[in-house]
């Protein structure tokens, strides 16, 4: 078996065993209803989560997605509220701000070579400083198209309700799996993670792959500020703290290896929705204070880092080759 | 055939200039279809500069390079591959953590509306890899196969992205001897299909094995190119060494009757597939030269007897006294010092400053609670530098800024000033400034008048008789020869380096 599987199916299994324990306590956990709200709850989660994986494959860090939602949440309500725009002309504004905000933080890290841990370190000081220059306020967003959004759903068997921002991040989940595993560019992305000189060496456009892969990942966190908008109604340059964290571990735990090479976008998923079920744990136990859901996640990381050690550090079993004479 | 073709690629004239140094000067080359051509030479001979100029990792500062007759220049590893010039690197250039069929079409996926049409790759990967007589998985990560099949893997992708000239370097480094007999069947393949091979490799057995001809370089020059039918390994040897064996050398070398009672001794030391076990004992005042071709246990030797690898087998003494060596650090408590070969990697601290650079083994011998305050060290990195006439402006400035021969006598001091029972001294001359060899040769026989017992490895075989009292010959990761008294003359080494074939390739057929 291939042993990049492994810590994906430990997580997969963790995933069916936790939900299981969880429903045995509160058989109530089972209904399509918490199941639509995990979706939609961390909606904006999931979709940063995708770029992050591109990021984490090809051996980088993004640490600006945070800051980026952030920024979007403000600079659409800006855009909506102060200049009167229409939200879907506001959405593409944003999102091309986003795109080209990964785009040079991409340029920096392959032509300066920098690593990207202090790129992206600058590019969130930067976002999250533009973000509070433009409104250090909450913004309330009031549009017909915004409460068309959040009012839409498809109503689910048993009563749940998938709704527009949950659609958005499965979505994005499926066209990153497209573009991960059937694609020449994620192809390329791998590459990179297992090798960049070797990469190079085999004709991998390094330059417009890292810029693209920042770029991806920007975009998509431009999508999940946009996604943190409708859910929320509302921009502030604050919204979204520490969620590229986040973000990494629902990669990590989905299976990535943080060195980068290996990893599945289904994966990440995983890991989001680990995320959302030990929240929503916590809410229907009702005693615990919310910041559990930080130390079990704290312990699932720890946990998958360990895993992955062991997985990769034992050495390769060495395959059986039949040669013909 | 081989002789008639016109050269598929061709090198006249190139020239390489780093900074002062001259790496390749009006160097020749050229390989025809359907020819193994291997490239020989020692460390700095200027083997893979050449190498990475005909592969257009380097830009040559003179010359020019003809493919199929016409002028070409290459703009970049990738340029040359798209000119037909693939290469194959020792240490794989692949993506361990990628399927063998991705990582043979990497980059030339063919896709349907975008998406990658992964059967039809794993199907052309199964048929391309067939022709090279091998059957995988190729869905299974490259990382999961042993290294030959990432080599055949390598050679797959280069020759179908190319074409017309591989590039071999250093292929057989790390494989047993089934696998490079696999390997040399794939070459030879290659070969009837009319590729131009070049090969390089420090195995001159393989070269006689496969290669039709050979070009010797040496010291940035070109010494020969030989058909190799008609030469012997004596021939080959002499070349690289370039020692002009009709000259006697008779009487350079060192009295031996001079001689205290045994500092160091090392009992069937010996590392599974590094070094085979060896046994050797140095008295006081006695300098013993290693020889021996590059790849040929010279180095290992060394690493073993300072713990910087660990024997598996074997025993050490010091002063009649067994001690246990697993480490540097046990090396240096009892007494051992060592200057490696690559100085600037393994040797100095380039941004310290000489002071500091002399003191710290000295003081790490000491320890932590015993720091030699500023006085002290500068007494003792004055004194050596003294002692060793080490020119350096002052005693504060970087390492890095000195010259070659400086540098290594620094690391000389460093040793002299834990007072050493024992000194290992890896290719001291190797990167000097030929006026400065002189000076380290008659540092390492004042050394060995103050009975000190050193133990030197050197490729130059002029220096090696003038300091010896005893000669080692290593061959095969093996110690195969023990020189003294008229012995020591570069005309015996050289046999004894080269020696017998024959026998060679008989040993071999037993171990496979």
């Amino acid at each position: 078996m291939n042993r990049a599987l492994r810590p994906l199916l430990a997580t997969t299994a963790i995933f069916v065993l936790a939900y299981l324990a969880a429903i045995i306590q509160f058989p109530a956990m089972l209904s399509t209803r918490v199941l639509g709200n995990f979706l939609t709850d961390n909606a904006f989660l999931g979709i940063a989560a995708v770029g992050m994986t591109f990021v984490i494959i090809s051996g980088g860090i993004d640490l600006s997605v945070g800051a980026v939602i952030g920024f979007t949440t403000v600079l659409n309500a800006v855009l909506i509220m102060w200049l009167g725009l229409h939200p879907l002309f506001a959405f593409a504004i944003s999102l091309t701000v986003a795109a080209a905000f990964g785009a040079v933080m991409g340029a920096a890290i392959h032509y300066l070579k920098v690593p990207s841990f202090i790129v992206t370190l600058a590019g969130m000081f930067l976002a999250r400083g533009g973000a509070s220059v433009l409104s250090p306020d909450s913004i309330g967003i009031k549009h017909e198209v915004y409460t068309t959004i959040s009012k839409s759903y498809v109503l689910l068997p048993g009563g749940g309700r998938l709704t527009v921002i949950a659609m958005i991040m499965l979505v994005v989940f499926v066209l990153g799996m497209i573009l991960a595993h059937r694609t020449r560019f994620g192809s390329y992305v791998y590459a990179l993670g297992g090798s960049e000189v070797s990469a190079g060496l085999m004709g991998v456009p390094v330059a417009r792959t890292t810029i693209l892969i920042y770029t991806l990942s920007a975009f998509l966190a431009g999508l999940a500020g946009i996604v943190f908008s409708l859910y929320t109604s509302a921009g502030y340059s604050l919204s979204a703290l520490g969620v590229e964290l986040d973000a990494i571990a629902a990669v990590v735990i989905g299976g990535t290896l943080l060195t980068g090479g290996y990893g599945f976008i289904a994966g990440t998923f995983i890991g989001v929705m680990l995320q959302g079920l030990v929240q929503t744990y916590i809410v229907f136990d009702g005693s615990l204070s919310s910041w559990w859901t930080k130390i079990v996640i704290g312990g699932l990381l720890f946990l998958f880092i360990l895993l992955q050690r062991l997985v990769f550090s034992a050495a390769a079993p060495r395959r059986k080759v039949f040669w013909k004479s | 055939m081989v002789n008639g073709s016109q050269p598929v690629v061709q090198a006249r004239g190139i020239v390489k200039i780093f900074g002062q140094h001259r790496a390749l000067d009006g160097v020749d080359f050229e390989v025809r279809p359907g020819e193994v051509h291997a490239l020989l030479g020692e460390n700095g001979a200027g083997k893979s500069t050449l190498i990475k100029i005909l592969t257009g990792a380097y830009q040559p500062d003179g010359g020019e390079i003809l493919l199929e007759g016409g002028p070409v220049r290459f703009s970049d590893p990738l340029d040359a591959q798209r000119h037909g010039i693939g290469t194959v690197y020792q240490e794989v250039n692949l993506l361990p953590n990628r399927s063998v069929a991705e990582n043979l079409f990497l980059g030339h996926q063919p896709t349907r509306f975008g998406m990658v049409q992964r059967r039809v790759i794993e199907v052309k990967a199964r048929e391309l890899l067939a022709t090279y007589g091998l059957e995988i998985d190729v869905k299974a990560e490259l990382g999961s196969y042993s290294v030959a099949v990432q080599q055949i893997v390598a050679i797959a992708r280069a020759v179908e992205l190319s074409g017309k000239v591989l590039v071999l370097d250093e292929p057989t480094a790390s494989l047993d001897r089934n696998e490079v007999a696999k390997m040399f069947e794939v070459v030879g393949r290659l070969k009837a299909r009319g590729l131009g091979i070049i090969f390089i490799t420090h195995f001159l057995d393989q070269v006689f094995e496969i290669a039709d001809r050979v070009t010797i370089l040496r010291n940035g020059k070109l010494i020969g190119t030989r058909t190799l039918s008609e030469v012997t390994t004596t021939d080959v040897v002499r070349m690289m060494l370039g020692k002009d064996l009709a000259f006697d050398h008779g009487g350079v070398g060192v009295a031996e009757a001079v001689q205290g009672p045994v500092r160091v001794q090392f009992k069937s030391l010996g590392r599974q597939g590094k070094v085979a076990p060896f046994t050797l004992s140095l008295h006081e005042g006695e300098v013993v030269g290693v020889a021996g071709l590059l790849g040929s246990g010279r180095t290992e030797m060394a690493r073993l007897m300072f713990g910087v690898d660990t024997a598996d087998g074997g025993e050490i003494s010091v002063g009649g006294r067994v001690v246990s060596i697993r480490n540097p650090a046990q090396a240096v408590a009892a007494g051992f010092g060592f200057c490696p070969e690559d100085r600037k990697l393994d040797g100095i601290f380039g941004e310290l400053s000489v002071r500091e650079n002399i003191i710290i083994a000295l003081q790490a011998k000491l320890g932590w609670f015993r720091a030699l305050n500023r006085d002290e060290q500068d007494e003792i990195a004055g004194n050596y530098a003294e002692a060793l006439d080490i020119r350096a402006a002052n005693h504060d400035m970087p390492v890095k800024l000195l010259s070659g021969g400086n540098q290594q006598k620094v690391i000389l001091a460093r040793w002299l000033a834990i007072d050493p029972n024992f000194l290992i001294l890896d290719e001291p001359t190797r990167g000097i400034d030929v006026g400065a060899h002189a000076e380290i040769v008659r540092t390492i026989n004042r050394l060995r008048e103050e009975g000190l017992a050193l133990l030197v490895i050197s490729s130059e075989l002029d220096e090696v008789v003038a300091y010896s009292n005893r000669i080692v010959v290593m061959r095969d990761r093996e110690m195969v020869a023990e020189l003294s008294g008229a012995d020591i003359a570069p005309s015996v080494i050289v046999a004894a380096i080269a020696d017998n074939r024959g026998s060679q390739a008989a040993k071999m057929e037993t171990s496979a």
